[in-house]
């Protein structure tokens, strides 16, 4: 079996060492419920109460605005509806961008078969909305402004605290999903004046399963999980102790090393795509260096589809994602590619990779030895490339 | 998600390439969509004695390409314009219900060169086209849209 070389970091992390020696004992001796009154169950209260203590330290929050969750998608989902449903009196409007990921989306979708209006922003080929379309689609009855932090597919971050003053002056609640961003990037939720963001432990060597909510004092929104008195009665359902617990130590690390992290990270992904674009031929890179993710580089490989490209390089022991229909589990390609104005046909075969702080330049070095090869490969037997050479297309 | 019939048909394609003296080639799907098959056959004495296959598109439409021009050499001609994608999908152990259309594909460009293969022979295209059941679907009305 090859050895994994793994560049896929935007979609899942591997639990680091000491994330999982400091969950283990709430996987094992200490089981209790944290809402029970005897020893074990005070230990796992702790746990939960010191984990917050450390998201809320990783985003300038207060402790007790940070609410624990399932994961990145139902905070979304939780914030969304909560503030649709507790707002609809105010307005029905809400705005968004149409390149957010579809946890967002599709709650959007679901909102508008509800009644709500929903404005879609375009952004540019950078990936990022212009602050002026933001004002002008801002109306009396906008009720909830949710811009992603930074994107899954492309890397492109918005200016976030611009979007957070716009929102303050009109009076508008402002969710971030910054499932992307926690771990990667320095938030200061009071300063952004972000009043509501979503965040998922996996995406920083954190355990699957576990996320949570950062919802600003005085923000009051209708409740998606309802049951027990869990969360201060804001999310239903017994703590995922040990998970949570992970994700506090797992952003707490984060932080402490986030500029060394990013500086490594980010020489690796300009290695790539200059590698990558002196030696692979008529390829389209829609990540950049500014303004964006240090980690994560989308490259369009013309003329071949971007699923067997991907089970090519799985051959090679490298993991990596794709925005074609065919990974997407839909026809079309990414809408992020898309909506930055990727022709259809080159959106196809895109290749994302996502380094993380334990990639080397060997391994970057390795990918495009393998990309060479494998992109030839699938380039002969592509009736494309052979139209290309022919000049009968021209993209 | 792939039987091992699929990974060893998309990692070592049979018959990937051109044939010089091709006398009927076929070409199907978009790069819109995604997938493009593009068949070449020799027919000689009503026999397929060749045929090659250049294919833009995911692991199945490669594999289901590589299949079908295995299935289809040494068939009389009558007997590749019955090809259907259910053989193609049976010979490879099965493929996910997402990628039944690159099957169909695959049925779709064999029809397509048979029809090149008549028009070249002198009938007229409409008539070769319905004899070989070629038709030219939209966008929105194509296998992949219909399968999933």
């Amino acid at each position: 079996m090859t050895d994994i070389i793994y560049f896929d970091h935007a979609a899942t992390t591997p639990l680091s060492k000491e994330v999982l020696n400091e969950m283990m004992p709430y996987l094992t001796e200490n089981y209790g419920n944290a809402s029970s009154v005897y020893s074990i169950g005070r230990k796992a209260r702790e746990a939960v109460e010191s984990a917050r203590a450390k998201v809320a330290a990783a985003i300038g929050s207060k402790d007790k605005e940070i609410y624990f969750t399932a994961g990145g998608s139902e905070s979304d989902n939780a914030i969304i509806k909560g503030v649709a449903r507790s707002r609809r009196d105010k307005g029905n409007h809400i705005i968004t961008t149409n390149i957010e990921h579809p946890a967002v989306l599709e709650t959007c979708r679901q909102l508008e078969k509800d009644g709500f209006e929903v404005t879609y922003l375009p952004v540019d080929s950078n990936g990022i909305i212009s602050l002026d379309d933001l004002k002008a689609a801002i109306r009396p009855t906008t009720i909830l402004i949710t811009v992603m932090f930074a994107n899954n597919e492309v890397g492109s971050i918005q200016p976030i605290a611009e979007i957070g003053a716009i929102a303050k002056e009109n009076k508008i609640l402002f969710h971030t999903d910054a499932v992307q961003a926690v771990g990667n990037l320095r938030i200061d939720v009071k300063a952004m004046n972000i009043d509501l963001l979503s965040m998922s432990a996996h995406k920083f060597y954190g355990p699957k399963g576990v996320g949570a909510m950062y919802i600003r004092t005085g923000v009051v929104i209708d409740k998606l999980i309802t049951g027990g008195h869990q969360e201060r009665s804001r999310r239903a359902g017994t703590e995922n102790v040990a998970g949570i617990v992970g994700m506090g130590k797992a952003i707490e690390l984060a932080y402490e090393k986030l500029d060394e992290n990013t500086a490594k990270i980010s020489a690796l992904k300009a290695h790539y795509l200059e590698q990558v674009e002196k030696r692979v031929p008529h390829i389209r890179i829609n990540s950049q260096m500014e303004n964006c993710l240090a980690g994560t580089a989308n490259v369009s490989f013309k003329y071949i589809e971007g699923e067997s490209l991907l089970f090519m390089l799985d051959m090679k022991g490298i993991c990596a994602s794709s925005g074609s229909a065919c990974t997407s589990g839909s026809l079309d390609p990414s809408h992020v590619l898309l909506a930055i104005g990727v022709p259809v046909e080159i959106a196809h075969g895109s290749l994302r990779i996502s380094i993380g702080k334990n990639n080397t330049k060997e391994q970057i070095d390795y990918l495009v030895d393998a990309l060479c090869e494998v992109v030839e490969k699938l380039r002969k037997m592509s009736p494309l490339y052979e139209d290309f050479l022919n000049g009968k297309i021209s993209f | 998600m792939y039987t091992e019939k699929v990974i060893d048909h998309f990692t070592n394609p049979r018959n990937v390439g051109e044939i010089e003296d091709a006398n009927a080639v076929g070409q199907v799907g978009n790069p819109a969509c995604g997938d493009i098959m593009k068949m070449y056959l020799k027919i000689e004495d009503n026999i397929v004695v060749d045929a090659k296959f250049k294919t833009f598109g995911c692991c199945a439409a490669i594999a289901t390409s590589s299949v079908a021009t295995v299935l289809i050499k040494g068939m009389t001609v009558e007997q590749a314009l019955q090809l259907k994608n259910k053989q193609v999908v049976e010979e490879l152990g099965g493929l996910p219900p997402q990628k039944l259309h690159c099957s169909v594909l695959a049925e779709e460009a064999i029809r397509k060169a048979i029809a090149d293969y008549y028009i070249r022979g002198g009938m007229a295209e409409a008539e070769a086209n319905e004899l070989c059941g070629v038709v030219e679907t939209a966008c929105d009305s194509c296998s992949a849209n219909v399968n999933a």
